[in-house]
């Protein structure tokens, strides 16, 4: 089928979507996850319906041999480059400027918890948990993407990620996906999508993830 | 037995043949408006926004929520000699704040005020109760009248204060004496904390002792007269939340049978439960599921397959469903398939990136049953709705708006063109209002009589030519 013409986000026909289509649409689709996760209280079915979709454009990209698997870096030039755009996009949305941080919130919480080991990485798609181990431990490697687009703009936006750890109310959900869980406890939870599957390699955005990485492996392990 | 006008009348000749037609064969619906209410009560017009509607299980009181909190219950006047043009009307009964705005201090999030779900108690007494939710928390309000009030107390005067002592000379009995009637709303119960995620449905058992909740996750169950307290009864939260692919998207107690209930999933499976089979429901009775169709595959297929809706039919034989673009039936004794598919607005399957695009695929349509469970309705777009007969296999699209709902005005089919023949009043897909979705809707339990919800719009229509269930 003839790919139209840049601009235009979606067809009218829903022919078989050809490549430009697809990417398109994850762009799209990873536009509004990043959305879902600036807003309070975002909508867990949609954002799990979204996070579906992007992993099965994903997998199809991934079987057409357009999108290389992460880890070792040697991936072509032409898949890299249809890495870039969406890259930019993670890094364009998270521009908006984040709510003040509260650093009591953050330092009590780090304190609560004890120091973990860093697990090592597993290859896999990018919705592989890339840590091994326990229930709650462990993060998709796609969240480097996350926090390393977070790293770049600056502690605000870390902060605004973070800012519902808290105490024994913590779980990893709240870490990374920003949903309070503590149903022990049985305080209200905040839905996000499930994770942001950004192509796991990053490029423009990667930052110093050491500091962030070793931050989130401590609150891990609440 | 009786069929739809679904053509508009051409010509004289038409006409004609169309009268022959009907001699032989009885008459069409004819959805008359009885009643169009204005929800502007706030200064907040986005507070106006009708978020549920539901007919108790007579039919004589129907109460909406919106999302400022409210609810307004609306109550059909007796059928009356004297005033004939106001045949069983639906006027206002009661108005009263639900739910307030909530502010959660851990998250610093504001809980919102919408009431997502009315559910009414079967009456048991003289006084009504329904159960209203928000995203978080249910409560049970209870409905009483008040027409009397005492007069004659002997301490007291006429306005309360107590009477000088000295100048009581004779006791008197109070006695009742007629007054205005007072509708007084009072909550009796709050159940809090029972949801991490938000509730999408609340569904009052048989046995009118409990109650369930379901939130994207959990599906908890309550005892009436209990707050502090529910039971989980399930639980599909995965122990990684990355590994969350489906979440709970509605559920229902079967009408008759206290311990089955069935709770429908974001990728389209229905899954029917039994509480006696364990504390734990995780493991399903009935798993009820289409195959795919191969041919229609897209990166839609799973939104699409979303039920947004899922009604027992009065007689608990069947399930309705709701997903983007059809309404299934579903019969509890086969799991494979529906029994039956309706396509709602098959004309949006090629526009579905577009809908993707504007957010619109994610609109959750309800369904409903008419009391007789011969004839579902569901809405659409641009105002619409749309009825399916089951028995004749007819369908029908009407519109609920400003300029329809003209009092007695017979309401006209729509008909959506795809292209090709274009007749006069048609309205293409293209120029359909995505904006203007009718997505709550509910039908009386016994008569023809239908609510209809478009924004801050609740229209009563009813069927003047078959007041009675077929």
């Amino acid at each position: 089928m003839l790919p139209r013409g840049l601009k235009r986000k979606c067809s009218e026909d829903e022919a078989p979507a050809g490549p430009l289509q697809r990417q398109s649409l994850l762009d799209m689709s990873l536009a509004k996850l990043q959305l879902c996760h600036m807003l309070a209280e975002p909508n867990l079915c949609r954002s799990v319906l979204i996070a579906n979709t992007v992993r099965q454009i994903q997998e199809e990209m991934t079987q057409d041999g357009s999108w290389s698997l992460p880890g070792p870096q040697t991936a072509g030039r032409s898949p890299r480059d249809r890495l870039v755009s969406t890259e930019v996009l993670c890094c364009s949305a998270w521009a908006g400027p984040a709510p003040a941080p509260d650093p009591a919130d953050l330092a009590s919480a780090l304190q609560a918890v004890p120091a973990t080991q860093v697990p090592g990485a597993m290859p896999g798609g990018p919705w592989d948990r890339a840590v091994p181990g326990e229930s709650q431990g462990g993060f998709p490697r796609s969240l480097d993407q996350v926090f390393g687009t977070l790293e770049s703009q600056g502690p605000g936006t870390v902060e605004e990620l973070l800012s519902d750890v808290g105490g024994s109310y913590c779980d990893l959900d709240a870490v990374l996906m920003g949903v309070v869980g503590g149903a022990k406890s049985g305080p209200e939870g905040l839905e996000t999508f499930a994770s942001v599957a950004a192509p796991p390699r990053g490029t423009g955005c990667k930052a110093d993830l050491g500091e962030l990485d070793h931050v989130v492996e401590i609150l891990v392990e609440t | 037995m009786y069929s739809f006008i679904t053509e508009n009348l051409e010509s004289i000749e038409t006409w004609k043949k169309k009268q022959f037609f009907l001699s032989f064969h009885p008459p069409a619906h004819h959805w008359v408006l009885m009643s169009h209410a204005l929800l502007s009560l706030s200064p907040h017009p986005t507070a106006d926004i009708i978020s549920t509607v539901e007919f108790n299980h007579t039919g004589e009181l129907l109460a909406t929520g919106d999302k400022g909190g409210r609810v307004v219950i609306f109550q059909r006047e007796p059928e009356s000699k004297t005033a004939p043009h106001s045949q069983g009307e639906y006027d206002v009964y009661s108005t009263f704040q639900s739910h307030e705005p909530e502010f959660d201090y851990l998250k610093s999030l504001e809980i919102e005020e919408k009431i997502n779900k009315i559910k009414w108690l079967p009456q048991q007494n003289a006084a009504h109760s329904l159960l209203s939710t928000n995203d978080k928390t249910i409560k049970l309000w209870k409905i009483t009248e008040r027409d009397k009030r005492p007069e004659g107390y002997n301490l007291k005067d006429e306005e309360g204060k107590l009477k000088d002592l000295s100048t009581v000379t004779s006791l008197q009995v109070p006695v009742l004496k007629p007054m205005d009637l007072m509708v007084e709303v009072s909550p009796r119960r709050v159940f809090a904390n029972g949801h991490t995620y938000h509730i999408n449905s609340i569904s009052v058992n048989s046995d009118c002792e409990t109650y369930m909740s379901a939130d994207d996750l959990r599906i908890n169950l309550w005892h009436l007269a209990i707050t502090d307290r529910s039971f989980n009864i399930v639980d599909i939260k995965p122990a990684n939340m990355e590994d969350l692919t489906e979440v709970i998207t509605a559920s229902e107690f079967h009408p008759h049978h206290c311990n089955l209930f069935v709770y429908s999933s974001s990728k389209g499976s229905l899954r029917l439960c039994d509480m006696r089979a364990a504390a734990l429901c995780d493991k399903h009775s009935k798993l009820f599921e289409e195959p795919e169709d191969p041919s229609n595959r897209s990166f839609f297929s799973e939104i699409i397959s979303s039920v947004s809706d899922v009604k027992f039919s009065h007689s608990g034989r069947y399930m309705l469903t709701r997903d983007y673009l059809t309404v299934k039936v579903w019969d509890l004794n086969m799991e494979a398939r529906p029994i039956e598919t309706y396509q709602v607005h098959d004309y949006l399957r090629s526009k579905l990136c577009s809908l993707y695009e504007n957010d619109c695929i994610f609109d959750k349509f309800e369904c409903a049953w008419n009391g007789s469970d011969s004839v579902i309705m569901t809405g659409a777009y641009n105002n619409f709705f749309r009825m399916f007969d089951r028995n004749t296999k007819r369908d029908v699209t009407l519109e609920a708006s400003r300029e329809s709902s003209k009092p007695r005005a017979v309401l006209k089919p729509r008909r959506v063109c795809v292209g090709g023949k274009r007749r006069r009043d048609d309205i293409s897909v293209d120029s359909l209002d995505f904006t203007k979705k009718i997505l709550h809707t509910a039908w009386h339990p016994a008569e023809n009589i239908i609510a209809i919800a478009a924004t801050n719009n609740l229209y009563i229509f009813q069927d003047k030519v078959n007041s009675d269930m077929h």
